[in-house]
């Protein structure tokens, strides 16, 4: 192959790639926080005992779950303003990303919540703390310990979707590899070192939750 | 008369740690052979060379005069290719500790997969033999149950049958009680003495020393890679003459 | 929101809505196949291949599983007509998708694999089969079984991911729903029923992987 590598161009932008990279990992920290927390709800409204909330949660994980996301991305940004919820293009693709992870982190914490001992909740109940006491200062915890290490691999995948978020003009590591690529010509470099940038971040995370994971396990 | 297993000058060794050093070992037809000793003592691993399912260094390994595993070429020790040794293997038949039947099989497919496949056995013919050996070891009633719906006796009895089902020369039993619940052991060991009963050759390796008393023509005893003492059992037992084996046997049930 | 009218824009734009799905169909079938039988080959290799095999095979998985779906279209669109590949953006589409596929399918045929105790192998030997033998009948059955769920949700990820096509002009269910959209400005209704339809195909995928689940697993 006759091609003459050139990266000048790729280097000339790298601080376009690194804010689009920083802006990636942001939406991605952000949208598995507000995940965490509809997961959590939505987990425990699927092992509730009330037969709506088990129907909404189900409905819920099962609807985000098998529905494309670019589909949920450009439904939120394009279709709900015709419902009066007109957002930002940012606060848009957060919004979509938080439910998207909430899905599938609520399966997730389910199999922690099911995995976990029945003698965990009658041992706080035996001291004397409500159910919801018991949940908040014993079950949540322990349960958010075990699953360390699929919310690692949740948050990784998350990490990769945030690069839809150029399908609606947020301005991510995609965006600006789509832009190099359109005013450089340098096709080849340009996705090789946006790949190549992704696939090292995602090692990186991987590496740093890890750790994370080791720390903050619970000693045996 | 040749011999059915012929073990001479045999080593083996995992890295650094030797655990077979010069193994010379001779069974003739009918003969059962119980190979007993402390864990660590490579009886199991002399047992799985015999199946070629351990490579070894030096010494040959001799089936009914056959020498299995290995052939000198050019004054050079080259393995078989694998065809041959897949050949060899089924001269012996083998039953696990862990039984190891194929969970996705039925007992009567799992009896079956070697008459078909190795023994290139017709359907028809491979099934009526099948039967017949699950009939013997009292299983042709679970013939159609999976190995995840028998017991641990069970799916052994199965495993056993699936081996003798090959009609090897020589049947080489790995400690088949060992993970076995207490209560279930002697169904599997009334299955092993009725065959020892039949003539057939057999190598068991067993931590039950009363079984091995009753049913050996000749008792071996391991110790550290080698074979420390052997004759018939009653004198293995009743006139132990190295201070090893009496203590080994002071330490075991009997 | 007008329920005739929407339904009345529906049924005109019947066909370019069924033309479009009949591509997300041949898109997601023609990669879940190419995919799966590559991915086969690729969890033997790492299986069972030699050192220099297993390493590049272990950088072309992780590599294509660091690398988010959307780049990975994006570059084998782009880079494929810079080094003389003509592909059309369909195929180039498929291609991506194709190999996102091998490599999950081939980490999980390896995991599948590496999963089956030992034991199965020595007993297949020892009763005289030759390693393909034991491959055929022994171990493939085992794995398969194994990664039935995970190879059915790997198929569900391909038909979402087939959306991303649409960003680089293949027509597929969802670039033809915005060309309805952009006709009809319904975009609440037509955004909202063609994840109706892609939820009800990965839906009717996940009974079928159960129907089929249920029909070849064995009596415990």
């Amino acid at each position: 192959m006759d091609y003459d590598f050139n990266f000048a161009v790729i280097w000339r932008n790298w601080d376009l790639l690194a804010s689009g990279l920083g802006l990636g990992l942001f939406l991605a920290v952000v949208s598995i926080a507000i995940g965490c927390v509809i997961g959590l709800v939505a987990a425990f409204g699927m092992l509730s005992k009330h037969r709506v909330l088990r129907w909404l949660s189900l409905s819920y994980v099962s609807a985000i779950r098998n529905t494309p996301i670019l589909v949920l991305i450009l439904f939120t940004y394009f279709a709900l303003p015709q419902l009066g919820v007109a957002l930002e293009k940012i606060p848009s693709f957060i919004l979509t990303l938080s439910l998207y992870a909430g899905a599938y982190l609520s399966e997730v914490f389910r199999a922690g919540l099911v995995a976990q001992p029945k003698g965990l909740r009658e041992a706080g109940l035996a001291i004397g703390l409500t159910e919801l006491k018991i949940r908040a200062y014993i079950i949540v915890p322990v349960m958010l310990r075990n699953v360390l290490p699929s919310l690692s691999n949740n948050f990784i995948s998350l990490f990769k979707d945030t690069s839809l978020a150029a399908a609606i003009a947020v301005p991510d590591l995609t965006f600006y590899a789509r832009k190099i690529n359109v005013e450089s010509f340098r096709v080849i470099e340009t996705w090789m070192v946006a790949s190549l940038i992704y696939v090292a971040t995602c090692y990186a995370i991987a590496a740093v939750l890890r750790r994370l994971e080791r720390r903050l396990a619970i000693p045996r | 008369m040749t011999p059915v297993l012929k073990i001479t000058d045999l080593h083996k060794s995992f890295g650094d740690v030797k655990v077979l050093t010069g193994i010379d070992l001779t069974v003739q037809k009918g003969d059962v052979v119980s190979l007993i000793g402390s864990s660590g003592s490579g009886k199991t691993t002399l047992l799985r060379c015999v199946n070629l399912l351990e490579e070894f260094e030096r010494g040959t390994i001799e089936i009914a005069g056959e020498a299995i595993g290995y052939r000198e070429e050019g004054g050079r020790r080259r393995r078989l290719p694998e065809r041959q040794i897949a050949r060899q293997r089924a001269m012996t038949g083998m039953a696990f500790q862990q039984f190891n039947l194929f969970p996705h099989m039925t007992a009567l497919k799992n009896v079956m997969l070697g008459l078909v496949k190795t023994k290139k056995l017709g359907q028809d013919e491979a099934r009526a033999i099948a039967e017949k050996w699950l009939d013997r070891v009292g299983m042709i009633e679970r013939k159609d149950h999976f190995p995840g719906q028998l017991s641990g006796g069970q799916q052994q009895r199965v495993a056993i049958a699936r081996a003798i089902a090959m009609n090897p020369q020589l049947m080489l039993f790995d400690e088949v009680t060992s993970s076995l619940d207490p209560e279930l052991v002697q169904e599997v060991l009334a299955v092993v003495r009725d065959l020892a009963a039949d003539g057939m050759t057999m190598l068991i390796v067993t931590h039950e020393m009363r079984f091995a008393r009753d049913v050996s023509t000749k008792v071996v005893f391991m110790d550290q890679g080698r074979i420390a003492e052997e004759g018939p059992p009653e004198a293995v037992f009743g006139a132990p003459k190295s201070e090893r084996l009496a203590g080994f046997l002071a330490n075991s049930e009997i | 929101m007008d329920l005739s009218l929407f339904l009345d824009n529906l049924w005109n734009a019947r066909m370019s809505l069924l033309a479009g799905f009949g591509n997300t169909l041949l898109i997601s079938l023609v990669a879940v196949i190419l995919g799966s039988g590559l991915g086969v080959l690729v969890g033997l290799a790492l299986s069972y291949g030699n050192l220099a095999t297993r390493f590049v095979l272990r950088v072309y998985t992780d590599f294509l599983r660091g690398t988010p779906v959307f780049v990975l279209i994006l570059a084998c669109f782009y880079v494929l007509s810079v080094v003389g590949v003509d592909l059309s953006a369909f195929q180039a589409g498929v291609l991506a998708l194709t190999l996102f596929c091998s490599s999950h399918v081939g980490e999980i045929i390896r995991g599948a694999l590496a999963a089956i105790p030992k034991g199965q192998t020595e007993a297949a030997k020892s009763i005289g089969l030759t390693f393909g033998q034991t491959f055929a009948s022994v171990l493939l059955p085992q794995a398969l079984r194994q990664i039935l769920p995970t190879w059915v949700n790997t198929a569900t990820e391909i038909v979402k991911a087939s959306t991303l096509l649409s960003i680089i002009g293949v027509v597929e269910l969802l670039l033809a729903t915005q060309q309805v959209i952009s006709r009809t400005y319904l975009s609440l209704e037509f955004y909202f029923f063609a994840g109706f339809v892609y939820w009800l195909l990965n839906f009717l995928i996940e009974q079928a992987g159960r129907a089929v689940e249920r029909r070849v697993s064995i009596p415990q």
